[in-house]
């Protein structure tokens, strides 16, 4: 199969060891995988924020240059839930009956990266190799607009070496929420300090996620109080073998 | 026409609110055993019935058929309602349902009133356009009675008296009900509330109420509550005087079925509340022998207007969506400068306004969607939200900063070269600020960033330009 990548800009920019780990895993699992360097952002920033004319000029150029993808992984669940709760509504709000009928082509066609593998390619052991303990959080976007249910669990459960442990109250939000955590520095610096401390009770060495903008938020404060505890997306674990696991 | 929230308008923004109380440890303390503890019994409740979400589902659907057809089921309401013995008087704003009721007490000569817990008098203002006539208004709600007497605002719109405890409790009932040998316990305050409250109710001869529900079709008006004495205000006294929000409407009785389901369960856990009280008009010789009802507006018809916003109306106020929201949890109610805190308030409070005032409340949330999932009414509050944010924009309220900010990204991101070269230059920019392998101390609207984590800087290679060198490799 043929797979078209969207890392999404803010993986481009700050991530790029997830979409490199993605590109491996998948062509490890025997796929085609391409790249459409004229991809830029879905515009979920600018949606979020109350920006609505630039984000609508971002998905144009979302959709043109994946019109003829065939199935389109996204290792974000946030930029996910972004294309399948907005563009529906920011089409149908310019009236362009072109505009609409793309959204409807091209969402089909979406997938999140544990949906690619565990719905779309229905494998859960990719056969990955991390000797670690790990935690997971399950972002907002992930659990409450992509229903993903357990599937980043089932991955991760079958990695050899590694052991998950249940992150507790792991529902509640880190309190990124992009420029929330801009706008509101005190309210999300006082959520975040909440989700480090259920993630420092785990024990882990890493706390993972399919989104690395929660990873960014968490990753950030476990680094500034020197915990050793690291954030590392999903994909990266489960491009990791024997061979070339992340130290 | 002047449409008021409380003090709203006034109130300072949400992040400089927020600010201040989220240091308040007793207050935080608080707000956050007492979510914890309504959150894990809704849950519970909530768990046990397997038609749960077909219940919202119809709650939904109802709303949204009543809205559509609000005028009809008003004026069914009207006509039914008189008929039965009632007088329906109507409210275009603050102002003027304030102005009616003074006037009514005034007309029956009276110069104190008891009042059922309602949001909606402290939406208008109405004790303070009590007190400035000459009435003395006393709340019978337990917690309403800690607010009034302790001269504090509501935090919460099931638990008014959330942000308290037992001890501060104490200190408000022993200073204002000359009790100095009160203790903490439990029964012993709710022992002093009962025997300051009941020489009220044996003596005052006017009540004011809310209402949860009114009914088109029969003209019946619903209040349920758990302490009893909302009912003993709506039963002993001669006059009741009833005000409602339009949007509280359901077309028929049957209805109440649905709602008396999902309201005690989301507002406090309860399967039922202990008291239900539902009346039609007026009884001869049994209850209060005059009822008006007091129609309120205040902004709600322009609310109505907005295909998006209108959902906000759906709104039962259980509370739900406050004890869920990882925001509110944080601040509690008072950051969100009106009587409607949490998410309903940050979508309801700035709407009422007109979008004029409370403009950073559409922000004070992180957009989880912790809201939209437990509403019983199934108002999708993170959609509500977002158009909310993109109408501030639009009137062109958002920060000057911000709007700087969103330009160059949207030029940034507007194709791969540009982004490329944004890349480029953000890794020259961030140099300085570089120590350790980490980002710091960022300036400006940055540093609220930076002053609690490390960013992590732009690596040397992106990952098209990873891709790109590959690619030639192959
Ligand atoms: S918005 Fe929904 S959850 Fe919040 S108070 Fe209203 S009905 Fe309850």
């Amino acid at each position: 199969m043929t797979i078209s990548l969207f890392i999404t800009c803010y993986n481009d920019t700050l991530f790029p060891e997830t979409g490199k780990a993605t590109v491996i895993l998948l062509e490890r699992l025997g796929h085609t995988v391409e790249f459409r360097a004229a991809q830029t952002c879905c515009g979920q920033m600018h949606f979020n924020t109350g920006y609505v004319g630039d984000a609508l000029s971002m998905m144009r150029s979302t959709l043109d240059v994946f019109a003829t993808a065939e199935v389109i992984c996204i290792p974000s669940s946030s930029c996910v839930a972004m294309m399948r709760d907005q563009y529906p509504h920011i089409a149908q709000s310019t009236g362009e009956p072109a505009l609409i009928n793309a959204v409807s082509r091209f969402l089909p066609k979406v997938f999140e990266l544990s949906e690619l593998l565990v719905d779309k390619l229905g494998i859960t052991d990719v056969g990955a190799f991390f000797p670690h303990a790990v935690t997971l959080h399950p972002s907002c976007h992930s659990i409450r607009s992509l229903h993903i249910g357990n599937k980043p669990q089932e991955l991760l459960k079958c990695v050899r070496g590694l052991t998950l442990i249940e992150l507790p109250d792991a529902r509640q939000c880190c309190g990124f929420g992009g420029t929330f955590s801009l706008k509101n520095p005190e309210v999300s610096a006082a959520m975040l300090s909440d989700k480090v401390q259920c993630v420092l009770e785990t024990r882990a060495e890493f706390c993972t996620a399919i989104d690395n903008s929660c990873l960014m938020h968490i990753g950030g404060a476990l680094s500034r109080q020197r915990t050793g505890v690291r954030t590392v997306h999903i994909a990266e674990i489960l491009a990791a073998t024997d061979a070339g696991a992340i130290q | 026409m002047s449409i008021r929230v409380g003090e709203a308008a006034e109130a300072p923004e949400f992040p400089t609110a927020a600010k201040r109380l989220i240091q308040d440890s007793q207050i935080r303390r608080n707000v956050r055993h007492a979510t914890d503890v309504i959150r894990g019994k809704r849950n519970r409740v909530v768990a046990e019935l397997d038609d749960w979400e077909q219940l919202r589902a119809s709650a939904h659907a109802i709303k949204e058929h009543t809205l559509r057809n609000l005028v009809r089921y008003l004026e069914q309401f009207e006509a039914a309602c008189t008929n039965a013995g009632g007088e329906v008087h109507w409210a275009q704003d603050a102002d003027e349902a304030n102005q009616t009721i003074v006037g009514l007490i005034q007309a029956e000569k009276k110069s104190e009133v008891i009042k059922v817990k309602t949001m909606t008098s402290d939406e208008i203002g109405l004790n303070t356009a009590l007190e400035a006539a000459g009435i003395i208004p006393s709340e019978t709600d337990l917690a309403d009675l800690i607010v009034q007497l302790g001269r504090d605002q509501p935090s919460h719109i099931v638990v008014p008296a959330l942000h308290r405890n037992r001890a501060e409790i104490r200190q408000i009932f022993r200073r204002e009900m000359n009790l100095p040998a009160l203790s903490d316990d439990p029964e012993e305050l709710a022992a002093a509330a009962r025997a300051y409250l009941r020489e009220k109710f044996l003596r005052v001869d006017i009540a004011i109420s809310g209402a949860n529900f009114v009914i088109a079709e029969t003209g019946t008006v619903c209040v349920v509550e758990s302490e009893g004495n909302g009912r003993m205000c709506l039963s002993l006294p001669q006059v009741l005087i009833t005000l409602i929000g339009i949007e509280k409407i359901i077309p028929r009785f049957e209805d109440l079925e649905v709602f008396l389901q999902l309201l005690p369960r989301s507002a406090t856990g309860e399967r039922m509340n202990p008291y239900n009280s539902i009346w039609t008009g007026v009884s001869p010789g049994d209850g209060p022998q005059r009822f008006h009802v007091v129609l309120l507006d205040n902004g709600r018809t322009q609310v109505l207007a907005d295909e998006v916003g209108r959902q906000t109306l759906d709104c039962i106020r259980c509370g739900a969506c406050l004890n869920a929201c990882p925001v509110y949890q944080q601040t509690g109610g008072h950051a969100y400068g009106s009587v409607y805190a949490g998410p309903i308030g940050a979508i309801l409070t700035p709407q009422l306004q007109s979008m004029q005032h409370s403009q950073t409340l559409p922000y004070a949330s992180s957009l989880c969607g912790a809201c939209y999932e437990v509403c019983p009414a199934k108002i999708n509050i993170p959609e509500v939200l977002l158009h909310l944010r993109s109408k501030v924009v639009e009137n062109r309220d958002a920060p000057v900063y911000e709007r700087v900010a969103m330009k160059i990204a949207a030029l940034a991101l507007k194709n791969a070269d540009r982004l490329s070269a944004a890349q480029s230059v953000g890794r020259i920019a961030q140099k300085p600020f570089e120590r350790d392998g980490v980002i710091a101390n960022l300036p400006g609207f940055l540093r609220g960033w930076t002053a609690v984590r490390d960013l992590k800087p732009i690596p040397k290679q992106s990952f098209r330009q990873w891709w790109a060198e590959r690619d030639q490799s192959k």
